[in-house]
């Protein structure tokens, strides 16, 4: 428990991590094998490794990384799709900063800059439209991505740009939804999951209600867990708690930020701009219905898809990348063949390694020196090369 | 990009466009305040008030201890330096 003295209150820390133990010991599924708990934001996952969280944890309980890394699961076309639209003339191409390093099948967007297409970085989409007011003479794309968190800055960025007549700005609509994609988790065949620790900042939006069905279908408890360490370990104390005593619930540890029902003025803006696509193809999970949303016909002249040409060609990983699998919670990282050797964060293969909330980089960063076994020789890498993307 | 960070608002800067500069540990930013305004809470009320900024959006509405407590933890972590120099991103080059 190294890490526990750097807590806000490392007495506390202790005190739950003991009640964790306790609770573990009283249910009888931990004693045959790991409990396994999914946080599905990537929030989270940086939260458990900038703390070491998982290492302090028992052995009977393991936590699985999910897929709410909007970053990590951007599929190779859709960023070949964001160089294609950069490379335009007379466009200024704008992005949050994370996605500017992850690989396309020829390059990244930062490659694209650097070979001379109008790529910039921004902290907020309301930046990018003071850029389309700047620059009439330009056409200014917003490359919008996130889950339910940023969709509404996006949403009133359009109603905004509306409002003001201007007609050089566009979005290039990447948004995906949480709801669907929990689905799809539950439903993979290769998973058992015994619960999991819910979006805090996503449902500061949606609210609570959206996850029911995990309790009264799944009968998996969650608890909706916000981004400290002890928020964290609160929230595992609370859905043991629940499998103890064999319920299913929502719960919210995260009240202070989270109200039950949402924000209404951010899902009113989401639902006047965005609609459900059909389905949304991510990196590592394949496609899943109605996991994205696409702007309303409506907003048409904020469409980067309507207003430009995008290639949109569906492009298979790297066949030496294991992402899926991880994003799954089947494979731990460090099990990936190209773990640390081909992919690092320098020179990444997949998309978990570029963002600092991708599992990946998070363990090369803060859980890989303590995971290996110490005297042993890291283990020597496959002689495979990493493949060219395949179209 | 989903972490976000707490500051106080401190100015409005438009009443019609529901904008407003925050102040987080001691850097001025304009955000948009859409999300924590309604009738009962209108802009112009919302001086003083500690928000949570997301993407230069104030999302939420939080308390002050609360705030101050979690601007700590960032700082302690260095993430709030990730978040500020965000903020400050100049785009116009
Ligand atoms: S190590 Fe690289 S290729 Fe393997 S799962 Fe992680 S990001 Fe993907």
């Amino acid at each position: 428990m190294k890490y526990v003295d750097e807590f806000r209150d490392p007495h506390k820390a202790k005190l739950l991590i003991s009640e964790i133990q306790r609770l573990l010991d009283q249910i009888e599924r931990a004693k045959q094998r790991p409990l396994q708990l999914m946080e599905v934001c990537g929030g989270h996952t940086h939260t458990i490794f900038r703390y070491g969280i998982e290492k302090m944890l028992p052995e009977a309980l393991e936590l699985v990384h999910g897929p709410g890394c909007p970053v990590c699961v951007l599929p190779i076309g859709r960023v070949d799709d964001c160089v294609a639209l950069a490379e335009h003339p007379h466009v200024i191409f704008t992005t949050f900063g994370d996605a500017m390093r992850v690989p396309g099948s020829k390059k990244s967007l930062l490659q694209a800059k650097a070979g001379g297409a109008d790529v910039r970085m921004v902290y907020s989409p309301l930046d990018a439209l003071q850029l389309a007011r700047t620059n009439p003479a330009k056409e200014v794309i917003f490359f919008g991505l996130g889950f339910e968190t940023t969709m509404p800055s996006t949403a009133l960025t359009i109603l905004q740009a509306k409002r003001e007549g201007i007609t050089n700005f566009s979005l290039f609509c990447n948004h995906i939804t949480i709801i669907p994609t929990v689905k799809a988790i539950l439903d993979s065949p290769d998973l058992r999951l015994d619960g999991f620790l819910g979006p805090g900042h996503v449902s500061m939006v949606i609210g609570n209600k959206p996850y029911e069905f995990i309790a009264r279908h799944y009968h998996k408890p969650i608890v909706v867990a916000g981004f400290e360490p002890l928020d964290i370990l609160q929230s595992i104390w609370m859905i043991l708690k629940q499998i103890q005593q064999g319920r299913c619930e929502v719960e919210n540890q995260y009240q202070r930020i989270v109200p039950e029902q949402g924000n209404s003025q951010a899902l009113s803006a989401v639902s006047e701009v965005f609609e459900l696509r059909e389905f949304f193809e991510w990196r590592g999970l394949g496609s899943i219905d109605h996991s994205g949303v696409r702007i309303r016909q409506a907003y048409r002249d904020y469409d980067a898809e309507k207003k430009f040409s995008v290639p949109n060609l569906k492009i298979a990983d790297p066949k030496s990348c294991q992402c899926g699998e991880v994003l799954k919670g089947v494979i731990k990282p460090l099990q990936c063949k190209v773990f640390g050797t081909t992919c690092t964060p320098e020179t990444p293969l997949g998309a978990l390694m570029v963002s600092s909330e991708g599992a990946c980089a998070a363990y090369y960063r803060y859980g890989r020196i303590e995971s290996m076994p110490e005297s042993a020789p890291e283990p020597a890498p496959d002689p495979q090369p990493a493949d060219e993307a395949v179209i | 990009m989903c972490l976000g960070i707490p500051g106080k608002i401190v100015e409005i800067t438009s009443v019609e466009n529901k904008l407003a500069k925050v102040d987080v540990s001691g850097i001025k930013r304009e955000v948009n305040l859409a999300c924590i305004v309604n009738d009962e809470h209108p802009v112009e009320s919302c001086i003083g008030d500690w928000v949570l900024v997301h993407v230069g959006f104030a999302m939420s509405r939080i308390d002050e201890e609360e705030a101050a407590k979690t601007l700590a933890l960032l700082s302690e972590l260095g993430e709030a330096q990730q978040e500020l120099e965000a903020m400050q991103l100049d785009s116009s080059a």
